[in-house]
């Protein structure tokens, strides 16, 4: 395992409104994700592990607290030091959906090449790239078909092979499983596995999905807004949350 | 990659539907433009028909075409050796309904002396008037053919040519015929009327001289000023005189203005109400596309792709539409009852209009588009 974090998250803290109305979502939580990780975020609904899914991938602003990304601060005392937060987002992270979120007018090729032109790449060679990942995610036979016309299974390959296009070291998804049956939900997990050690990345899910637990190196688990666990230890699991509990709020190894 | 082509080619159908949608309101909008043309080249078709300088007609009178003037025929002798004056017309109008296959046909009737100005300005069938009575050239739009036979008063004309585009500022047909029968036509009295005239010792009841006309026309030479030779009329002190541009200005002025302004409002509101439609057409399929932006967003995308996606969509759907509408009006507009005068600067001003409703339709959606939270895309 490499030494330097490829997500560092110090003491972030989110709170939305003032008063008597406001809410903390977040309360000082600190994790580290190291490459060729697959990391969970668990907890109960209305725990906090969206809003630091949103946090990580730059959509949502922290309250306090600090952010780097491979070495470099992007997020200083809950102030983004970059004021492009899409480029930040279309360079460094990959983002995975619940419903794969592909656009459904363009086909499954031009759903991962957007990508790539987005980020200046001529279009022969975006689609060439696009066809490659989709090979790669053995869902190439289907790079003509529109979303629609998709299986749950081959939209999410394609929703995946547009989360690697850029060859982001950071690749956040939602509930990536929740529209699968086991069977696929196993392949999709393989793919992530695939993806964090081929490309050297970090992976952290957001997941209710209890078939896929054992999937992931570690699991933070969220509660009321606070880190309650490090890092998984599957012999510690709490038989009602189904996920791991080991004590200490900061992340890391 | 274009974003905007690619949704279009996805939901082409759905497109192209509301694209015809757009395209039939913009139609009407067309055709209101066009009929509110047409209001007015019909009120100065007359007027411009008998291509004179100067019209004189009874004194503190805007006629005949704005007021009832009756003046004496032989005053076109008196005009017609004013200097500069190069020929003089006496002209009468009226409107007439008369019989034809058993249906109401309603005339304008002018009555003018041929080898003077008058006559109808163009002959597309037959030939113009060669006999001093009973015949008559009449508009196309009169559904009137060689050879018919029409009873117009108490007499009967056969049709001997036909002309196109006279219609009076009512859109009647105008069907020309002599001065002395227009006359007859106008100022006779039935024999009933005119023997207890008579009776009464009404003198020259019958045979009275009836050389009456609505007006003297007068064609200028090239290098006389119609106001000079206007005003040399005008110390008669019995007779108006009235130039050609000014005569034009009357008709716009008095005759058509409110008609013109009715139209003009509510080619406006029609506008309005387009304008309203293709803003919520715009705003609505950008709603429907909040999770698509949202994702789009999320990747990475930046806001001029978004932007530009959704102006081109905007600019496609008016354009596509306008020239549906364009393309169906020039298709149908002979059809109107009245006339539909397309211009090229009516189109292209049209045009440029809904390309500005679209932009500041689409700056609505881009208004909307922008707000969306790319966090969005993360929920089910």
């Amino acid at each position: 395992m490499a030494d330097q974090p490829l997500v560092r998250c110090e003491r972030i803290s989110k709170h939305f409104g003032e008063g008597e109305t406001r809410v903390d979502a977040l309360r000082d939580v600190s994790l580290d994700v190291f490459p060729r990780q697959l990391v969970a975020l668990l907890g109960p609904s209305g725990s906090g592990k969206t809003t630091l899914l949103n946090i990580i991938g730059c959509i949502l602003d922290a309250s306090s607290g600090s952010m780097a990304f491979d070495g470099e601060t992007v997020l200083s005392e809950g102030r983004w030091l970059k004021t492009n937060l899409r480029q930040l987002r279309l360079h460094n992270i990959g983002f995975i959906f619940q419903f794969h979120n592909l656009i459904p007018f363009l086909d499954a090729t031009d759903n991962v090449a957007l990508v790539l032109q987005l980020s200046g790449e001529e279009a022969g060679a975006a689609r060439a790239r696009a066809v490659e990942l989709l090979d790669y995610l053995e869902v190439g036979h289907r790079r003509n078909a529109m979303p629609a016309n998709l299986s749950g299974g081959e939209a999410q390959r394609v929703a995946i092979a547009r989360a690697l296009a850029n060859r982001p070291r950071i690749i956040l998804a939602d509930e990536p499983t929740a529209a699968l049956d086991s069977k696929r939900a196993g392949i999709v997990m393989d793919l992530l596995r695939k993806v964090a050690i081929e490309q050297d990345a970090a992976v952290i899910v957001v997941t209710h999905d209890e078939k896929i637990f054992d999937r992931f190196d570690r699991k933070f688990v969220l509660r009321d807004g606070r880190l309650e666990t490090g890092d998984a230890d599957p012999a510690k699991l709490d038989a009602s949350a189904g996920v791991a509990t080991v004590g200490g709020g900061a992340g890391g190894l | 990659m274009n974003l905007a082509y690619r949704d279009i080619r996805h939901g082409f159908g759905r497109f192209i539907l509301t694209c015809i949608g757009l395209g039939l309101l913009l139609g009407v909008v067309l055709a209101m433009i066009g009929i509110y043309r047409g209001l007015v080249v019909d009120a100065l078709t007359i007027a411009r028909a008998p291509a004179v300088d100067l019209w004189v007609v009874e004194a503190n009178t805007r006629g005949p075409f704005a007021e009832a003037s009756r003046i004496p025929g032989d005053v076109r002798e008196a005009v017609a050796r004013i200097a500069g004056v190069e020929s003089a017309g006496g002209i009468t109008y009226q409107t007439v309904e008369a019989e034809h296959i058993g249906a109401k046909l309603r005339l304008y009737v002018i009555g003018y002396e041929p080898a003077r100005p008058g006559g109808p300005p163009e002959i597309i069938a037959g030939r113009g008037i060669a006999r001093s009575h009973y015949e008559m050239v009449a508009d196309q739009s009169a559904g009137l053919v060689l050879g018919d036979r029409l009873r117009v008063g108490r007499s009967t004309f056969s049709v001997v040519g036909l002309t196109r585009h006279q219609v009076s500022s009512g859109g009647d047909p105008a069907v020309y015929i002599t001065l002395s029968d227009a006359q007859k036509l106008q100022f006779d009295l039935a024999p009933p009327a005119a023997r207890i005239q008579q009776a009464r010792g009404a003198v020259g009841a019958v045979g009275a001289n009836r050389d009456t006309v609505n007006a003297v026309i007068a064609r200028l030479q090239p290098n006389a000023a119609p106001e000079a030779v206007a005003e040399t009329v005008r110390r008669w002190k019995h007779q108006a005189a009235i130039t050609q541009e000014a005569q034009e200005q009357i008709l716009i002025r008095s005759l058509v203005d409110r008609a013109r302004r009715q139209i003009g409002l509510f080619t406006s509101l029609l506008l309005v109400v387009s304008a309203v439609i293709i803003a919520l057409i715009i705003y609505t399929m950008t709603m429907e596309k909040t999770k698509q932006i949202a994702t789009l967003k999320l990747i990475g995308a930046p806001d001029r792709t978004i932007i530009g996606m959704i102006v081109q969509q905007a600019l496609a759907l008016g354009l596509i539409g306008f020239s549906i509408g364009a393309m169906l009006i020039a298709t149908i507009s002979d059809y109107f009852p009245r006339r539909v005068v397309l211009e090229a600067d009516n189109m292209l001003a049209l045009g440029l209009i809904v390309v500005v409703v679209c932009l500041m339709a689409s700056g609505l959606g881009v208004r909307a588009a922008l707000r969306v939270d790319p966090a969005t895309a993360l929920g089910s």
